[in-house]
């Protein structure tokens, strides 16, 4: 579900009619003290002044203290040099008042550190090697600044326009904001004070920023001089806006710049409210620059600067500090049914013989908050579902799944067990007066369980148990919504600042709630099953670390077409701070889609990684038959290339869960130096060999796909007609085009028997897509495990090579080590720009040679070889002679 | 093996299984020739007899592999001896989920499924007969009401038309009667005003929400208890700062819905309104005829069970009102012009009102006139619908009813409900959901849709095949 809308009957009529998000619920930077004070610093000379007689250099780091001028305040400031090309920089008081936040959970581990080496010191500063090539650290120290610089190339500079800020911890004294903040009805007590950090960074030759997720707008983030700030502090906004930098669900505070040259990308780890200003120089005649500004309101500063060079690069930076992508259940890349609600286990039922009587392929239905009991989660319904092992066991029975929703807020109900257990063990998060914290949600009156503590989190854990969680069974899994957390009568519809998390202000943990609230959820169903089966888990709060845990939709989106153009650059920017397994969902929420937006949002959605229909309680039912032949024909289709493209989905997914590379990726990601892609948002790549160009316009009679690659070539998948690189292409289409490219140059096995859930097709044979590029070569990969247990991490998997090149196809196992056998065999293989040959020969390992027979469309040069029936796990070459 | 030797046994008893590749329908065998080459069925090739079955899809339409899951459009025929043959998706082949009930889809998955079949045709059977039974007796109940309803029909119209015939005659008493009326008139208003201020008076002792008084469908039947409402209303949203109801409409203002906020006055002492008056010469037409239907959950319809509505006018006051209302004659009009089915069968549902108790709620279908919705604990009633006209496929216009336009939801439509009927021998309300937000189906039983029942003897397919 969601959201929702304000819970008073009053508010409720107010946005009555109205679709547009009601702004005034929520903060500009006007209307939040930190970021008006620290906004209304204007570049100029930093007070901070480095103090270079206390620099202190370790194998590992780096210290130095900084003081500024006007307050004579003195911080510390470490510097590190992280494996990887990674260069951290904390800055923190050097004695504070008491300690201030540092995010915990979030690294994956003390990042691995390099030594830093001295190259030369004056008292104006100093210089440091960064030990890669020749990159360097200055240090200055009147006014402090820090560049980093790679020969004679400045990558980037920290306090060059001298907005480091930083509110010390202080005895209180009054003055207007610092010490209390009225927002609405709401006070915000703030009993330590002023607490804001603020840091500047400038990015020479950098035109293109991207990230900081998670925003309704475009890839490409804008400059903010003439607005608010990208507002970085998840929040249940009600029918969110488009185009706008109003904070939503999620925060991943890191920026990834792009330029022809180079790729970095800035982490900022810290989980307060966060503004992100943003201002450009394009359009001078000075070497293009782009000037970033990071305010947070409360911990320290601790930026990870990652320097690339490559976007590949960035990726794996990241990723060896935050973790890569979950490698998810198979079957939760196939399509989820899910609607706000199924009423009963009848029509669960219906609606799951609905599929099959349309013969459209599912894994997972969804239960939305009405299945509970008034809204206790861990409970069901006890008139609409009596029996929920009886409707799990029937799902099963079709090798199908379900999930059902628990959220964080718990209803205040001295009958309602997991109330009274949190309450008798403490884990309530509290008041500032120390009192069990209390909102309203959607049970009425609620309080939220302290996710902050790891012996909560081990707790709600076990809550998963079979034996604990009554009513569930192995093919049950869990979704995570409102965990912003969202709060009705809460400030912004959150909780309030004040509220207190042990001894830390929910105001320092903020945006880290809802990633805690999943991380507890997916252990639950990891430890349910003893540690064997992946968990699937999706949440709308996230914060960076969410890619190691689950899925992550967009929220409460609406049925227009609007929104489903922005679901593109909003997993594509989720997709390049690490969040691969991101959709919208199809249809929209709120409001009834058109029969021609509903289909186009199937026929996008088929080719974002999570897949979900879901909608309104107050809309009219949309499951996919209830449009007439000719759509349910549409939606059929479109489904069912999903499923027949699921084994790239998959190895995708594994890559991502290895690398951390993005499953779905802006174009420039692969052709970092083509500036045509660098802005481009309506089309993206799914891994390297996937372009993806929706139709999301409505009424459209074509599209123009950008097709890039000077000498490549693409295919198009339906039709296999083939188009060179580097042009627009106009593509006319109908009600039932999808246009979707295969680069030549790859191999992408798909699985063409589709069948009633991912799970059917397990040991089906697989079809090799060989698409040749100019020079006549492709290369692919083949990836194959249970599905869904932890195995894989024992090494029990297929991990294969296919290449094509002098006229053989081979198949060459990537992974020795690694043992798994298949039932699945290949039964043809489509070369795509072929010409045609006089035989076709395999040669299996045991040195057996068969002829092929084959078939050749020489219009089209598509050659089909068929059924050479080797297994999909086995060496093997196919010549062309 | 035990299982299996049974279902040899079984084959081998009951049927000498005629040789054709697997998945083919017996009405396609001819096209299998066993040995010559195969022609697609769309003609489109041509291709050796052993590629057809051999795991490989060669024909555009997959007619080559009727018994593998290699075609995505194929189809795959289970015999299903002692049930009903069927066709499902050769996807459907080796998936690991019993499909035919003879097992035949599941013969390389490692499935173990159990032949079905014949248990599946029994019951079928037997429910077949049974429903045979039903609609015969249905069918025999049908007679009666179509028969009955001639005889009201033809009473009503005579009815009318005596109406109709001293129309001179009562224009006359009318106008001579507006006189005494409008003079008659002043004490009426007085009355109730008079009545009104006590009822506010004790309803101030009372706490009442907004919320229960104020909905949009809470307007109770009189006129005068709406006034009475609207401003009571008004009280509570100037003081709860609660958004004032949406405009009602006249219809709506006579829509009677209970609200329980009092149980002081029976409902037998509530007066009748306008509304009422007209349901007593319903009531009063009904009692000439008896239907014999069963009387199983059948209730006669009292709009006026306003429990909170205002305490019935004092003699004087109710008298004027009444009297002013027995000039009415529409009623009689409106009752003809309904369409009550081809033989006026659906006539004995007027008027009546059949109501199902779900764990939540009382929902309530009053045919050709509404269906209403009323928690069991208590609450206002919710209007689902308002009768609107038969819905059914063309084939079977009068096996659906649509009411619609009843209270709207937030944010979206007016509740509306369809009722599909079917034979049955009582009239019942079966079930009641809500598919969609404020979207409610019914399913209702009622002899008057139950079709002459064939008198062939239920035929199973069970040798069809064999």
């Amino acid at each position: 579900v969601a959201s929702k809308c304000d819970c008073t009957l009053k508010l409720m009529f107010l946005s009555f009619g109205t679709w547009a998000v009601d702004k005034g619920n929520f903060k500009t930077c006007e209307q939040s003290a930190f970021c008006k004070r620290q906004r209304a610093l204007k570049p100029g000379e930093s007070p901070y002044r480095a103090l270079l007689e206390t620099m202190e250099l370790t194998n590992t780091r780096l210290t130095l203290q900084l003081i500024n001028d006007n307050n004579k305040v003195r911080l510390l400031l470490e510097l590190y040099r992280l494996q990887g090309n990674i260069t951290r920089v904390k800055i923190n008081e050097l004695k504070p008042l008491k300690p201030r936040y540092e995010v915990p959970d979030v690294l994956i581990r003390e990042p691995t550190t390099e030594p830093l080496s001295v190259l030369s010191q004056d008292e104006n500063g100093v210089v440091l090697s960064l030990g890669v090539e020749s990159q360097r650290v200055i240090i200055s120290a009147r006014p402090f600044r820090l560049d980093i610089m790679e020969g004679s190339d400045v990558l980037m500079s920290l306090n060059s326009r001298g907005l480091l800020a930083f509110e010390h911890l202080r005895m209180q004294k009054v003055e207007d904001g610092m010490w209390e903040e009225t927002f609405k009805s709401h006070t915000d007590s703030k009993p330590n004070g002023p607490s804001a950090v603020s840091l500047d960074f400038s990015l020479p030759g950098v035109e293109h920023v991207y990230g900081i997720p998670e925003h309704a707008d475009t890839l490409r983030l804008k400059t903010t001089d003439n607005g608010d700030p990208y507002r970085l502090y998840n929040l249940d906004v009600f029918q969110y806006e488009l185009y706008n930098p109003m904070a939503l669900y999620g925060s991943v505070p890191v920026m990834v710049a792009h330029s022809a040259q180079r790729t970095t990308g800035i982490f900022w780890l810290n989980a307060a409210e966060t503004w992100v200003d943003i201002s450009s120089n394009t359009g001078s005649s000075e070497t293009p620059q782009t000037d970033v500004r990071w305010i947070s309101e409360s911990g320290i500063i601790d930026v990870f600067i990652m320097l690339g060079p490559t976007p590949k690069d960035v990726f794996s930076q990241y990723a060896s500090l935050t973790g890569t992508q979950s490698f998810p259940p198979l079957a939760s890349l196939g399509y989820h049914q899910c609607r706000w609600n199924y009423n009963d286990q009848e029509d669960v039922k219906s609606v799951d013989a609905g599929f099959d009587e349309h013969d459209i392929p599912y894994d997972f239905i969804w239960l939305d908050i009405e299945h509970t009991d008034g809204k206790r989660y861990f409970t069901w319904d006890p008139h609409k579902f009596a029996t929920p092992k009886e409707m799990l066991q029937g799902l099963m029975d079709k090798k199908r799944k379900m999930v059902a929703i628990v959220d964080p807020h718990i209803k205040v109900d001295s009958n309602y067990k997991i109330h009274n257990e949190i309450r008798t063990l403490g884990f309530y998060v509290k008041n500032k007066d120390g009192g069990d914290y209390e909102g309203w949600c959607w049970p009425g009156s609620a309080s939220y369980p302290d996710f902050t503590r790891a012996d909560m989190r081990a707790w709600w854990a076990s809550m998963f148990a079979y034996d604990q969680y009554e009513g569930t069974m192995e093919n049950l899994y869990t979704w995570n919504d409102m965990n912003e957390p969202s709060v009705f009568n809460g400030p912004e519809v959150t909780m309030h600042k004040d509220a207190m998390h042990g001894s830390w202000e929910h105001r320092d943990i903020h945006n880290l709630y809802g990633l805690y609230v999943q991380m507890a959820t997916a252990e639950g169903l990891i430890q349910r099953s003893g540690g064997v089966e992946r968990p699937f888990v999706l949440t709308r709060a996230f914060f960076a670390g969410s890619q190691r845990i689950g899925a992550v939709w967009t929220g409460d989106n609406a049925a227009e077409w609007d929104h489903l153009k922005i679901s593109i650059p909003m997993c594509l920017s989720m997709g390049l701070v690490g969040i691969s397994f991101c959709g919208a969902d199809i249809g929209g929420f709120f409001k009834s889609p058109s029969t021609e937006l509903l289909v186009r949002w199937y026929q996008a959605g088929a080719y974002q990684p999570f897949y979900r229909a879901h909608a309104h309680l107050d809309t009219p039912r949309r499951e996919p038959w209830l449009f007439g032949p000719e759509n349910t024909a549409l939606i059929r289709e479109a489904v069912r290339q999903r499923y027949t493209f699921l084994p790239y989905w998959y190895q995708l997914f594994y890559r991502a869960h290895v690398t951390g590379e993005p499953v779905m990726r802006p174009l420039w990601v692969e052709y970092p130096q083509d500036l045509a892609t660098f802005a481009l948002e309506d089309e993206y790549l799914i891994g390297r060999d996937l372009l993806v160009h929706p139709v999301v316009e409505e009424g459209a009679r074509g599209v123009t796909a950008y097709l890039p690659g000077k000498d490549e070539v693409w295919f198009d998948v339906h039709t296999f007609q083939k188009h060179n690189g580097a042009q627009n292409l106009y593509i006319p289409v109908t009600m039932s085009s999808i246009p979707v490219f295969q680069r030549g140059g790859s191999i992408i096995p798909r699985k063409l028997r589709v069948r009633r859930s991912s799970t059917c097709m397990e040991h089906d044979p697989y079809t090799l897509y060989v698409a040749l590029n100019l020079q006549r070569t492709a290369d692919g990969e083949l990836y194959i495990d249970d599905g869904h247990t932890f195995n894989y991490e024992k090494k029990e998997f297929i991990y294969r090579k296919l290449t094509f090149a002098n006229k053989v196809l081979s198949s060459v196992n990537l992974a020795p080590d690694a043992k798994f056998t298949t039932d699945s065999w290949i039964e043809r293989i489509i070369v795509l720009g072929a010409s045609k040959p006089s035989k076709v020969t395999l040669k299996t390992a045991d040195g057996q040679e068969k002829q092929l027979e084959f078939d050749f469309d020489a219009s089209m040069s598509v050659l089909t070889v068929r059924k050479p029936g080797m297994n999909a796990g086995a060496d093997w070459t196919v010549t062309f002679q | 093996v035990g299982f299996l030797l049974l279902l040899l046994l079984s084959v081998g008893v009951s049927a000498v299984e005629v040789q054709r590749p697997r998945g083919v329908p017996l009405s396609k065998r001819q096209f299998y020739e066993e040995g010559k080459p195969f022609t697609c069925l769309d003609g489109s090739r041509n291709i050796p007899f052993d590629r057809v079955n051999d795991d490989y899809c060669d024909c555009q339409d997959g007619s080559d592999e009727p018994g593998t899951a290699a075609c995505p459009n194929g189809s795959f025929h289970c015999t299903n001896a002692g049930f009903r043959p069927t066709f499902i998706p050769s996807s459907r082949i080796n998936d690991g989920i019993c499909d035919c009930c003879d097992t035949t889809d599941e013969y390389n998955s490692g499935a173990t499924c159990q032949n079905t079949c014949r248990e599946l045709g029994r019951k079928e059977r037997e429910s077949l007969q049974k429903m045979a039974e039903i609609a015969k007796e249905g069918f025999l109940l049908k007679q009666q009401l179509i028969h009955e309803a001639k005889m009201g029909l033809e009473d009503k119209k005579a009815k009318l038309g005596d109406v109709q015939g001293s129309k001179k005659d009562m224009e006359a008493k009318v106008e001579a009667l507006r006189t005494v009326k409008e003079s008659a008139e002043q004490p009426e208003r007085e009355a109730k005003e008079r009545h009104l201020k006590a009822w506010e008076g004790k309803l101030r002792f009372k706490s009442i929400s907004p919320s229960t008084v104020c909905n949009e469908h809470d307007i109770t039947g009189s006129l005068v208890s709406f006034k009475l409402n609207i401003k009571y209303c008004l009280i509570l949203i100037s003081n709860a700062d609660t958004p004032a109801p949406e405009e009602t409409s006249r219809e709506e203002i006579n829509e009677p819905v209970s609200d329980n906020e009092s149980d002081q006055y029976p409902d037998d002492d509530i007066p009748e309104d306008e509304d009422d008056d007209d349901e007593e010469d319903e009531d009063d037409d009904r009692d000439e005829h008896d239907y014999k239907i069963p009387p199983t959950a059948r209730t006669e319809e009292k709009k006026d069970d306003d429990e909170g509505a205002m305490p019935p006018y004092d003699q004087e006051t109710q008298n004027l009102i009444d009297g002013k209302n027995a000039f009415k004659t529409e009623n009689l009009e409106k009752e003809i012009s309904f369409d009550f089915g081809p033989s006026s069968e659906f006539a004995y549902l007027y008027s009546q009102c059949y109501e199902l108790t779900t764990s939540e709620y009382i929902y309530r279908l009053c045919p050709f006139n509404r269906v209403t919705q009323k928690s069991k604990f208590g609450g206002s009633e919710t209007n689902l619908g308002s009768w609107g006209k038969w819905a059914g496929p063309e084939d079977s216009i009068y096996s659906v009813m649509k009411y619609e336009h009843g209270t709207g939801c937030w944010q979206g439509p007016s509740r509306s409900t369809t009722v599909k009927l079917t034979c049955g021998k009582e009239t019942v309300v079966m079930s009641t959901s809500e598919p969609s937000r404020c979207e409610y189906l019914m399913e209702f039983t009622s002899p008057a849709v139950c079709q002459e029942p064939p008198s062939l003897e239920i035929s199973s397919h069970e040798h069809q095949e064999l």
